[in-house]
């Protein structure tokens, strides 16, 4: 434990308990207080932490990191004693009944021929192995099959990415063999299954001699820039979003207008506080023409988070932050809800399946990527 | 008054110092109070307490990976008689009624599945049959009443919807759709039952075990049986 509190510098904490009332989840009403882990951080000793189910409350967002002026890396923290937890046999109460999870651990063990590649259709120019752009999809197609009653279309997104990257010239690489990612089960403690996979899929891009990997989802994009660093070492790969990638070459974009609309941008955790990614998606969205941008009160490092980035938590409090958010996104006058990860288009849609709101905190979410493919000029 | 009774006085302290001073199977048995808080943590302390029960042996194998060579061996020996392990979930008021029929009638079926009864088929969500492939089922049979007959009037509605995204995630995953199957099995279908259970398991044993390669690096699954 005194390796956790150096780490994560828990030691430096002063307890102001700054980030106990910056936590939305807790601003939202649970009872429920990031100070106290890395009070037990630093009380515990040489002694393990019996970790509580409240470790399971915390969203992994990153907003009490932002504000700590002590640098107490909360986050990384939180991750730690999960994999302690996790060792000790305590395992979230997984909304879902633990299905995604379960999906995990099976493409973990591997040994079947995932189904990955449906969605692909004629128009779209990929090569299944190698390349030098490799297009991660994460695990859209089956965000897809496991919430069609929010009708969650993530892969739609994932179509305009490779169109947009078709458009540059881009021929990337999408393969049959991509295993999840493991963010989930990483953030879930289960960091034996999570090796398995990062081991996995960094030889299978390595493999496909790929110097770029582009991702459309901000988690998949964490995980790889962040926590598969270990295993990149050495190689040139470049990770970055699709926001980014397309940012950079837009002069070769061709974009017309596509009609006026007013769009406004959810900032995704992982790509923003976690990887300080606000402004390519905005320069993004801002080039294409006839888009008017309207920002939400907080945006950026303030933004307020999907509540559901792990899979380890949904409770009432985290519906009450989705439900303020989309108030705040319809506040702007926005038809359109901007994101750059599916969690925040799953978590948000299922909130908007309230029948006592419905009208009042309804908007339509695309993915950024399928904002832009619309204004494209084929 | 000795410190020590002060560290009594107060429970944080008392929790702390047994669990430097006790050793592992005390604190295995502690488990089971600190977790039990809601129903889906119920079955939690079983598998505690299996998990304390285990522990001597499984401490042997860690300690001396010799241990493993005659546990690889073993298998080798029985290997040739591979049986398909099948999980069937069946609802307390049909189908569970159903086997019970088949068995009351002395209706002769293929023994290789274990029953996981519920109490409407609506209960059975993607994550079970998710799980139990997870955990090495090399196949899983959903039942529940026939539609109309729900003893809830529209569970079963349910669990079609349900089973209709389960057959989506099994097949992007690459489990054979052979391995999943969804009947409705009345009280008094003794012989369907018997009949089903047949048909399915000759099915499974065509297809073979379960394609997940257990890399080393995963831990070997329990064994369904």
């Amino acid at each position: 434990m005194y390796d956790l509190a150096k780490d994560t510098n828990a030691w430096a904490c002063y307890d102001c308990g700054k980030c106990t009332g910056t936590c939305p989840i807790t601003r939202a009403g649970a009872s429920y207080s990031p100070r106290r882990h890395v009070l037990a951080a630093n009380l515990g000793g040489r002694q393990k932490v019996v970790p509580d189910d409240s470790l399971s409350v915390c969203l992994t967002c990153s907003q009490c990191d932002q504000r700590c002026p002590a640098e107490v890396n909360y986050t990384a923290l939180v991750m730690r004693l999960r994999e302690v937890a996790h060792d000790e046999g305590h395992e979230p109460e997984c909304p879902h009944g633990g299905a995604l999870q379960s999906v995990m651990r099976m493409m973990a063990k591997g040994g079947t021929e995932q189904d990955r590649l449906g969605w692909l259709s004629d128009d779209l120019d990929t090569d299944p192995e190698r390349g030098m752009v490799f297009y991660w999809t994460g695990c859209a197609m089956y965000y897809d099959a496991f919430f069609p009653e929010f009708e969650v279309k993530i892969l739609d997104g994932t179509k305009a990415a490779v169109k947009l990257l078709n458009s540059l010239g881009v021929k990337p690489v999408v393969s049959p063999n991509e295993r999840c990612c493991g963010h989930d089960l990483l953030w879930n403690g289960d960091r034996k299954n999570f090796d398995a996979l990062a081991e996995h899929n960094v030889n299978l891009v390595k493999e496909s001699g790929a110097s770029i990997l582009v991702t459309s989802c901000a988690e998949c994009l964490r995980t790889w820039k962040l926590d598969y660093a270990p295993l990149l070492e050495g190689t040139d790969l470049r990770v970055c979003h699709l926001s980014e990638y397309l940012a950079e070459n837009l002069d070769i974009l061709k974009l017309s207008p596509d009609g006026e609309r007013k769009i406004t941008f959810q900032d995704p955790c992982r790509l923003g506080r976690h990887l300080n990614i606000y402004d390519p998606p905005r320069q993004l969205l801002a080039a294409v023409p006839g888009i008017e941008f309207a920002e939400m009160g907080r945006r950026g490092p303030g933004a307020t988070c999907c509540a559901g980035g792990t899979w380890s938590n949904c409770d009432r409090f985290a519906k009450k932050m989705q439900v303020e958010r989309l108030r705040e996104a319809r506040a702007t006058g926005a038809e359109v809800m901007v994101t750059a990860c599916p969690k925040c288009q799953i978590h948000f849609r299922c909130a908007m399946k309230d029948p006592n709101l419905g009208d009042e905190i309804a908007i339509e979410m695309r993915d950024v990527a399928e904002v832009v493919v619309e204004a494209l000029i084929d | 008054m000795t410190p020590t009774k002060n560290g009594k006085a107060s429970a944080k302290p008392r929790k702390r110092g047994s669990a430097a001073t006790k050793k592992d199977g005390a604190r295995g048995k502690r488990k089971p109070r600190t977790t039990g808080k809601t129903s889906a943590a119920a079955a939690k302390p079983r598998a505690a307490s299996k998990a304390a029960a285990k522990k001597p042996t499984a401490k042997k194998a860690n300690e001396k990976p010799v241990a493993k060579a005659p546990a690889a061996k073993k298998p080798a020996k029985a290997k040739p008689k591979w049986e398909p392990q099948i999980v069937v979930f069946a609802c307390n008021w049909c189908s569970y009624a159903g086997a019970d029929t088949a068995g009351v009638s002395r209706i002769q079926h293929q023994p290789n599945f274990r029953m996981i009864r519920v109490m409407c088929s609506g209960r059975i969500q993607p994550a079970f049959v998710l799980r139990a492939f997870e955990k090495g089922a090399d196949g899983v049979l959903v039942s529940g009443c026939h539609f109309g007959d729900c003893h809830y009037i529209f569970g079963n509605e349910r669990a079609a919807e349900q089973f209709e995204k389960t057959k989506n995630m099994v097949r992007l995953l690459g489990i054979e759709g052979g391995r999943l199957r969804l009947e409705w099995i009345s009280a008094a279908e003794g012989a369907r039952f018997a009949q089903v259970i047949n048909e399915f398991t000759d099915q499974v044993r065509d297809l073979g075990p379960i394609p997940f390669s257990k890399s080393q690096r995963i831990e070997q699954t329990e064994d369904v049986a």
